[in-house]
């Protein structure tokens, strides 16, 4: 890594690798996360949540539990008037498409549909008052039959969840060219077929999640902290669609957040429950924070797909056609976006940074007694990455082509973009559409592969096995889609998704020259207040320290849909450096008023507005803002103040791509894999801060491998997480893993002024396929095609002795 | 109510009633107001509530507060030389200058638990760090950086003394 630097004084800080603004704080012990705050008579709550995956719930009785020690007050479904939690992107797109929607209400009333779900809250003096008196409240349970798992939740005779979902279908979308497809895939020279699973995780933010509920008698207003990524979007949720208030009564914080990762997007029934609870008490505000085991029932999970795979071509290595069929499980109610994940955000970016042709997939969202599903890091594309790569992979073993070598054959070619790829990303009603505008695969693939010795592989491997070790290298090359997204393209008739996707900044520039910029995006870890003030004192020329950037409190900064689906650079910072132009213009207007001169004449260097041809007659940007806001001699119609605020709605979505490639090695006697290299070449557009981007990618990248690897959510018959603590779930640790091999290529995305693409997922999506590959290659010598995640010692272990069983 | 104790914690005698059954943890964060000690998970998994105690790196977690009657406990707020814009540990500095940290909840654990391995050894390699902080998870670093920043660490507490670095207890 470069040295890092301190923020230039004169030179611009934009691209080079600043220390971040946000650490001080971060490395004293003085972030101050949602658990750090305390509020004058605060209360504290804690929930009962359901023992039993399915139940009926006969009846609830809390009259001991009220009269615990510190007990203030014990709440069950039935005191809560609220509406059920917001479905805000059911499945969209086809013609006839029906969701079957359930969503959570604050309390469940009648029944539980997994192991976590909430049924009654305490609210006490005290945490620990709160959870003794948990335990004396007595639910009259009616347990019910369960299913956890996706294929046997639809099948025949199966416990059914819900009413309004026969056979447990949330809802059957396709997308794609089903005729087209089927010809092509079904008189293809070669047809490889795979069922793969891409299970379930726990995306385990190291904070968890909570919030404080703050009713205001006086105003009759809500407050509420909140973990949060989008604290614009739960205002709007909870007060239109829970709670039946107008938006402007409530206030949304979100203090420092300890990571997220896309758990904290969704709108969440506790959000409710601690803002009934303090109105209910007249307005003392009521703390809930969900301890690390509930979090595994109260915070949605990841992934989880079971997926057909039929992939056809030729023998030469073209690629015709790609078939798929998906079981999404979705849990046991929907969480705010669940179902647009397996759909929009996996499906139609499946063929990846291939021309396939003829590419059809059919998603089955599915209600099994689990905890939600929804969006974790890379949120469908992750899973759309396995698939295809997965499938490269399969069809090259199949006709006995190098892996390198197919994907460069397939690839889609520099002078083919704008593409549009055949499963649907170009097809959305409505006449919007986003489609692939820039890539070049191929340097990037190369420049992996000379990085890592590719050439020399086998000789690798010999050396390998002489040690008792089966080396296996895997390739990815991923195509990520973010940067989401052209407002008219997701909020498209039939698209579903029920929301704009624009974002927005407000920059203040007051009388000493100091400049405060808010914006709708909202850090969890990124670096926002570093990368947003080198972007911001390169537009307008100043210092970084004459910048400050506020965020993630509804009042004071704009409206804005937030930060997940790697969104913040490139449609947030856009706005900010178009609110810093709307700034420029107004100050170039007022330095030509100050210097006799026209706006035209006026040439602007940094800091410094000239007249053109007279360059001792200038203004610097601080002289100019001090005028300003004094205002005693601003020209007629000018407003005073520099004080700007610009909304952008991105014309597209943003591609990154890269190949990342993985080297393990197995021990064949113990089936324990070892990854011993990693090599990333990205690119991600330009960058604003190369260190910042390098730490995204390698913790995109350390995620991904946990999910091939380690990590694993896993659920007795019954419905009962035997994952359901971190003492067994499995987390990265830091002697997993080697130093990862950063390359980069540079293509700057044509759709934003300062060319970035965004970072925050790319390492998940690729780096899963990447392993997964690497495994089945060291364990191709066995005959073994393929092996479902995750690695770990007991399944490869297995798989060898079984595929050595099955030579003998 | 509850026990009486008194500990050194950050330099200062804190003398506080507790439950028996206060952990560590929440007599630091709620008591004592010392919240960059954090919570992260609820088995002694995650390693964010890292402390000293008596010199030696203890996960608060896993400790009643009763049990810390008599020590001296360090935590995060206490590695920087005391008062206004006290020097910065090598390992806070190391930690900013190499991007040991984005969210930075897992930080002050990684720190104290750095701290206690760079005062056993002060020259460890790439494989030894990744072992100390075994009992330390981040989710946001993938720990590549925080590996870079505790060797950074290790050379500038190796040198002589002379800069303004504290020592570590």
């Amino acid at each position: 890594m470069t040295d890092v630097l301190d923020a230039p004084k004169l030179s611009s800080p934009l691209g080079k690798p600043i220390k971040r603004t946000e650490d001080p704080r971060f490395i004293t012990g003085q972030g101050r996360y949602l658990d750090d705050i305390k509020l004058q008579s605060m209360a504290h709550m804690a929930i009962l949540r359901s023992p039993y995956a399915h139940a009926n719930i006969r009846s609830i009785d809390t009259s001991a539990a009220k009269s615990m020690p510190g007990v203030v007050a014990v709440y069950v479904g039935a005191d809560i008037p609220y509406n059920p939690m917001p479905m805000a992107w059911p499945a969209g797109g086809s013609a006839g498409l029906q969701n079957n929607i359930s969503t959570p209400r604050t309390l469940a009333t009648d029944s539980v549909k997994w192991t976590g779900e909430g049924v009654a809250a305490v609210v006490a003096e005290t945490e620990a008052q709160a959870f003794d008196a948990l335990e004396a409240i007595h639910v009259d349970w009616e347990p019910l039959p369960a299913v956890v798992d996706a294929e046997k939740a639809i099948a025949d005779g199966a416990p059914q969840l819900h009413e309004n979902a026969p056979n447990n279908k949330v809802f059957e979308w396709t997308v794609g060219d089903k005729a087209g497809t089927d010809a092509a895939v079904d008189g293809a020279e070669v047809v490889v077929r795979q069922r793969i699973v891409n299970q379930r995780l726990i995306p385990n933010p190291m904070e968890v999640r909570g919030n404080i509920g703050w009713y205001n008698p006086g105003t009759d207003e809500y407050t509420i902290w909140m973990s949060s990524q989008t604290p614009h979007i739960q205002r709007l949720l909870l007060a239109a669609f829970v709670m039946g208030i107008p938006e402007h009564k409530i206030r949304c914080i979100s203090p420092d957040v300890g990571g997220a990762f896309g758990t904290k997007i969704f709108c969440y029934p506790d959000y409710a429950m601690v803002l009934f609870a303090s109105k209910a008490l007249g307005g003392r505000p009521v703390k809930w924070v969900e301890g690390r085991r509930e979090s595994y029932g109260s915070t949605i999970h990841g992934r989880d797909h079971i997926t057909h795979i039929e992939i056809a071509g030729k023998k030469d290595g073209e690629i015709t056609g790609l078939r798929v069929k998906t079981l999404a499980n979705l849990g046991g109610r929907l969480s705010t976006i669940g179902p647009g994940i397996p759909t929009t955000l996996y499906a139609r970016v499946l063929s990846g940074c291939y021309k396939i042709p003829n590419v059809y997939a059919e998603v089955t969202g599915v209600y099994t007694n689990t905890t939600f599903v929804d969006a974790y890091r890379g949120a469908g594309r992750p899973e759309a990455t396995y698939v295809i790569e997965r499938a490269m992979d399969l069809f090259a073993a199949e006709i006995g082509m190098d892996r390198a070598e197919i994907r460069r054959r397939n690839f889609i070619q520099p002078d083919q973009f704008p593409y549009d790829n055949p499963s649907g990303l170009g097809t959305a009603s409505g006449g919007a559409k986003i489609y692939i505008d820039s890539g070049n695969y191929e340097p990037a693939m190369d420049q992996a592969l000379a990085t890592v010795g590719y050439a020399n592989l086998d000789a690798k491997k010999s050396e390998a096995k002489g040690r008792g070790k089966l080396l296996g290298l895997g390739l990815s090359t991923y195509l990520e889609v973010c940067g989401v997204a052209p407002s008219k393209w997701i909020g498209a008739v039939g698209e579903g998704w029920g929301a704009a996707m624009w974002e927005s900044s407000n920059i203040k520039v007051h009388l000493t020259g100091k400049v405060v910029v808010t914006m709708g995006t909202q850090p969890q870890g990124q670096g926002h207040e570093t990368t947003y003030a080198q972007v911001i004192s390169h537009e307008l020329g100043i210092p970084m320290e004459d910048v400050i950037v506020q965020h993630s409190d509804t009042q004071g900064t704009p409206f804005g849909y937030g930060s997940y689906g790697s969104r913040t650079s490139s449609v947030g910072m856009t706005a900010a450096v178009k609110a810093a132009g709307k700034i420029k213009d107004k100050a170039r207007r007022y330095a030509a008023h100050m210097l006799e001169a026209s706006p035209d004449d006026i040439e602007i260097d940094g800091a410094e507005y000239r007249v053109k041809g007279s360059p001792d007659r200038k203004k610097t940007f601080q002289e100019i803002a001090f005028a300003l806001d004094l205002a005693f001699d601003a020209p007629e119609g000018m407003e005073p103040y520099l004080d700007e605020t610009a909304y952008y709605d991105t014309p597209n979505c943003t591609w990154p791509f890269g190949t990342h490639i993985a080297v393990v090695e197995i021990d064949e006697e113990t089936g324990v894999v070892e990854l011993v290299r990693y090599v990333a070449v990205d690119d991600v557009g330009n960058k604003i801060n190369p260190m910042i981007v390098d730490g995204q990618l390698h913790g995109g990248i350390a995620q991904g491998v946990g999910q091939a690897l380690w990590e694993g959510a896993i659920y007795s018959d019954e419905g009962q997480l035997l994952t359901g603590s971190m003492l067994d779930y499995a987390m990265p640790k830091a002697s997993g893993f080697p130093i990862f091999e950063l390359g980069e290529t540079v293509t700057p995305s044509p759709v934003n002024p300062l060319g970035v693409k965004g970072v925050g997922e790319a390492g998940t999506i690729a780096s899963t396929a990447a392993v997964a590959n690497a495994v089945v290659d060291a364990l191709g010598g066995l005959g073994i095609r393929h092996l479902d995640m995750p690695y770990t010692s007991q399944k490869v272990w297995s798989a060898i002795q079984s595929a050595k069983g099955g030579q003998a | 109510m509850g026990e009486h104790i008194s500990m050194t914690v950050n330099g200062a005698v804190r003398e506080l009633d507790v439950e028996p059954r206060r952990l560590l943890v929440q007599a630091l964060r709620e008591d004592l107001d010392l919240t960059g000690t954090h919570v992260g998970c609820d088995t002694s998994q995650c390693g964010a509530c890292t402390v000293h105690v008596d010199g030696k790196a203890v996960k608060s977690c896993t400790m009643l507060a009763v049990q810390a009657d008599g020590a001296i406990v360090t935590t995060i707020e206490g590695m920087a030389a005391p008062g206004d814009g006290g020097a910065l540990h090598p390992l806070q500095t190391a930690f900013w200058e190499k991007h040991g940290l984005q969210c930075g909840f897992c930080t002050p654990g990684m720190i104290m638990t750095a701290a206690d391995l760079l005062a056993n050894n002060n020259d460890p390699t790439d494989d030894e760090i990744r072992h100390a902080l075994a009992g330390n998870i981040c989710r946001c670093t993938g720990y590549q950086n925080i590996v870079v920043a505790v060797k950074a660490a290790a050379v500038v507490m190796a040198e002589p003394r002379g800069s303004a670095a504290p020592a570590s207890v």
